[in-house]
């Protein structure tokens, strides 16, 4: 899109939204948000940056292939799970660790690493679809 | 290891055999037969360690507990039944294991062919062993399998790969019948294993479900025993290499259906239908099988309907019913095996060293392979019936069985007397004329086979003998426990080549005669049975392909009204079904919302309700496409808000965050699928259209209703509220809910993210006009186009 304005707007715009994104990602297990939302946040920002500057330089700045994102965050959910079966547990079942970084308690959980993996999976597959449709240059 | 184990291992050490032959094979050439026949060896010797016990009238059990909740075990019951069949396949299976490292010596896939063999004689091995119901199913079906890779060997020609398929949809098919006819028995008896069943039979036989047990067991046993009218898959199996035909097709796998008649004698045997349905079916195929070996003129062919009759016979003997039935199938079904697994080697024998296999280019090869001719002679001499043979003495006792004076035993005596006369020119139709007269050219020069080809024949033409010779201890060891394993209750056999004046040995007398005039006047017979079947002009081979293109058609005709291509046509039957399913139950079972009591409506509330609606009626009266799709986006923007003035924060922000990118991807979509910017259907389309999704909307309100009258029960989200923080350490109950409490649901949930991603991807991508489209599946086109 060739709006001056809009060229101008959006890398303020979408570092905002991506940002805002892995914050609402983070604080889900406490308050609205979670790695869905969050996920879809960060779509929305790619797309409105694939708008405004093409196809192309999102995948550039992206580095990954969007699916290759979406793989590994499937990996990521899997092996989440998948930890809990080392520590004789049942599959799936929520592990926490409390390290103190700094003074301050830092909880960190298997069950986070489950929504990283889910928010990952969000913005690959539909972040997929939607530079797979923005894309013209083929045609 | 205790018995048990070393059991199982045996019954194991096929499969492992298969999967090691492939290496040895690339190692050892086909020398590694030799050591492959180790296996069935081993297997043999393992087996014949029980003989002793079993003649003494003890079983061998065994096994391991598989499903505890339905009762169904891995395990086997080696009575004199199964220990005869263990040590025919495996006896025969070590023979033809070398026979076949000579026959495919140089193949480039010998060791495939190994491979599958082995995995073949793994699964006989556990049919005839199983005790459970299931176990007999399973080892039922892989013989099967292993019987199509096998036919199909050689898949580069077609016939290979249609008699491949064709044995494979009669025989596994009529696995399915036999599935279902042990899921009867299994509910008429409440036993899963054979053992147990034994002493039921008084039970089942009451049952009023019998018939329908008898029927269905009889489908599966008539399939794989090639019982006319299902016989047309065996002939056509001969495509498979001669170790084969030798192997499965003769001495091992077509009897199966004979051992499952023989199993299930004491059970479903004795009664009116048994003895009326086994010796009809029976004595046609006899008659029919030999009729038709007699126009053949291709060794194998010729054997293989032989085959066929003798299979007839054994069906027909194990359901007859008088004394002697029992012991004559038993002496037979051995006999059977020695000579006809023989004489298949030799008929594949004579086509490996002379390049044909067609019986009237072929003589005098007397002076080129005596050793053969030797060997083939024995073997048909045992299959006409003579003595000194094993044949002999299976012969006498069939006739036996049949020379009573009442009508039924006269009329299959003479039936019997036809088969096996037929069979007796036959017999020496292949083994004698080949070999006598005036040496004729064939497309090889003829001369001995190697050491691997004539060992494997030349033993089993020589146990014929010894077996006669020794009837003694053969029928203690074997006969005997076999028969009485059969009939339920002991029996003892005790004929031997000592003669014996009477009604049978006329019979034999008869049948020879006959036999000798009938290879005297073979041709003529050939030409008479030629022009009758002729005259016929249909037979059940013909009737698979039109029921197989008569399927292809009506799939292609289905296939091409349900999908076809059309997005508009998936879409209208997906929400047809849609408002069925959501309209037509409440008004069956009377469980229509009743009418709602509107609360007093907060005034922003309201506002925001009438903005949804407002955007429902711009989606409707929008002139073009795009500003459809955004007026759909209003409208979820206003559930959203609703959703969050209700107490849903997660739900409200994700909704809001679907309802973005759903318009951006819509407009993506329209813009890539380049679409008319406007709505172009006529009113006759339009009216349909708005009706289905009227009902729809309609029905997913009226549902939405009901719900919210029914009780809530509120165990779940209590729980949740409960344990959401002091377990899962989350306030957000929504979140802690996805990621923890049903986290599984999430990660399948994401996985199917992944692939609808995955999909779409590759939908995009396509280039119309790359895609094989359904039209061109059409079997009529490409018959029309050939």
């Amino acid at each position: 899109m060739k709006s001056l304005i809009f060229r101008t707007i959006t890398p303020v715009i979408v570092s905002v939204m991506v940002l805002f994104s892995i914050f609402v990602l983070l604080r889900g297990h406490n308050e609205p948000g979670g790695g869905f939302i969050g996920g879809l946040i960060a779509v929305a920002a790619l797309s409105i940056y694939g708008i405004a500057f093409g196809v192309e330089t999102v995948r550039r700045a992206i580095v990954f292939h969007p699916l290759s994102i979406a793989g590994a965050g499937l990996l990521l959910a899997t092996l989440a799970g998948l930890l809990s079966m080392v520590f004789q547990v049942p599959f799936m079942t929520g592990l926490w660790v409390y390290p103190v970084v700094l003074g301050e308690e830092i909880p960190l959980s298997s069950v986070m690493a489950f929504d990283i993996g889910v928010y990952l999976v969000v913005v690959g597959a539909v972040t997929s679809i939607a530079l797979s449709l923005e894309e013209r240059g083929e045609d | 290891m205790n018995v048990t184990d070393l059991t199982f291992l045996a019954l194991c050490l096929p499969f492992l055999g298969a999967l090691a032959a492939p290496f040895l094979t690339r190692m050892l050439g086909h020398n590694a037969a030799w050591v492959l026949a180790l296996i069935p060896a081993a297997i043999f010797v393992h087996f014949a360690g029980f003989a002793a016990g079993i003649a003494e009238g003890t079983a061998v059990t065994g096994g391991y507990t598989w499903v505890p909740s339905f009762d169904v075990r891995f395990s086997w019951l080696i009575d004199g039944l199964s220990l005869s069949f263990i040590l025919l396949i495996s006896g025969i299976g070590a023979l033809i294991v070398l026979y076949a490292g000579g026959y495919l010596k140089g193949h480039p896939h010998q060791g495939r062919f190994f491979s599958f063999l082995l995995m073949f004689m793994g699964s006989m091995l556990g049919l005839v062993a199983s005790d459970s119901f299931l176990m007999l199913f399973v080892f039922w079906e892989l013989t099967s399998i292993t019987s199509f890779l096998l036919i199909g060997f050689d898949h580069h020609r077609e016939a290979a790969r249609r008699a491949a398929f064709q044995a494979l949809v009669v025989t596994g098919g009529g696995g399915l019948f036999l599935l279902a006819g042990l899921i009867v028995l299994w509910n008429i008896s409440g036993v899963t294993q054979f053992s147990a069943l034994a002493s039921l039979g008084p039970m089942v036989k009451a049952s009023p479900l019998y018939l329908a047990a008898l029927l269905l067991v009889l489908g599966g046993a008539f399939t794989k025993s090639a019982q006319f009218p299902f016989h047309f898959w065996l002939p056509n199996a001969m495509e498979a290499p001669t170790p084969v035909s030798a192997y499965l097709h003769s001495a091992t796998m077509v009897k199966a259906g004979v051992y499952l008649l023989m199993r299930l004698n004491p059970v479903l045997g004795g009664t009116p239908e048994w003895q009326l349905i086994l010796p009809v079916f029976g004595a046609a195929t006899l008659v029919i099988g030999a009729l038709l070996a007699v126009r053949q003129t291709d060794l194998k062919l010729m054997l293989a309907y032989t085959t066929m009759s003798s299979l007839g016979l054994l069906v027909m003997l194990t359901g007859f019913g008088a004394p002697y039935a029992i012991e004559a199938a038993v002496l037979y079904l051995v006999a059977h095996s020695l000579f006809k697994g023989a004489l298949f080697m030799v008929a594949g024998i004579i086509d490996h060293e002379t390049g044909t296999r067609d019986v009237t280019r072929l003589g005098g090869l007397r002076s080129a392979m005596p050793l053969t001719f030797a060997i083939a002679l024995a073997a048909a001499i045992s299959m006409g019936g003579l003595p000194p043979f094993f044949g002999f003495l299976a012969k006498e006792e069939v006739y036996a069985a049949l020379s009573s004076s009442d009508l039924r035993s006269i009329v299959f005596a003479v039936l019997a007397i036809i088969g096996n006369a037929l069979m007796f020119a036959i017999a020496f139709a292949v083994a004698l004329k080949p070999f006598v007269g005036k040496p004729v050219p064939t497309p090889r020069h003829a001369h001995e086979a190697p050491i691997l080809l004539w060992l494997g024949p030349a033993v089993l033409a020589l146990a014929g003998l010894a077996a006669a010779v020794l009837s003694g201890t053969v029928h203690a060891m074997i006969s005997t426990p076999m028969a009485s394993a059969i009939a339920g209750v002991p029996r003892v056999v005790a004929i031997s080549l000592v003669p014996h004046i009477g009604v049978p040995l006329a019979l034999s007398a008869l049948t020879v005669v006959v036999g000798i005039a009938l290879y005297i006047g073979l041709a003529r017979v050939r030409a008479g049975v030629a022009s009758a079947l002729a005259w016929i002009g249909w037979g059940p081979d013909r009737g698979f392909d039109q029921a197989i293109s008569g399927l292809v058609r009506l799939s292609f005709a289905i296939t091409r009204r349900l999908q076809n291509g059309r997005l508009d046509s998936y879409m209208t039957m997906t929400f047809v079904a849609i408002a069925v399913v959501l309209l037509v139950p409440p008004f069956v079972f009377g469980e229509l919302a009743l009418a709602p009591v509107f609360p007093s409506i907060p005034l922003h509330e309201l506002a925001i309700m009438i903005i949804a609606v407002i955007g429902l009626f711009a989606v409707v009266l929008a002139k073009d496409r795009l500003t459809a799709i955004v007026s759909l986006g209003i409208q979820g923007f206003s559930v959203a808000v609703i959703f969050l003035l209700y107490g849903a924060p997660d739900l409200a922000f994700t909704q809001f965050m679907i309802e973005t990118l759903a318009v951006v991807i819509l407009a993506l979509v329209m813009t890539r699928l380049r679409l008319s910017p406007s709505d172009h259907r006529p009113f006759r389309q339009t009216l349909p259209d708005a009706a289905i999704a009227l009902a729809c909307g309609l029905g997913a309100g009226l549902l939405l209703l009901k719900v919210t009258q029914v009780p809530f029960d509120t165990a779940l989200s209590d729980f949740f509220a409960q344990y959401s923080k002091t377990i899962a350490h989350g306030a957000n109950i929504v979140n802690v809910i996805i990621v923890d409490f049903r986290g599984t649901d999430t990660l399948g949930e994401i996985a199917v993210v992944m692939i609808a991603g995955l999909a779409i991807l590759s939908l995009v991508r396509l280039r119309a006009g790359s895609l094989r489209r359904i039209a061109d599946n059409d079997p009529d086109a490409e018959e029309a186009g050939r």
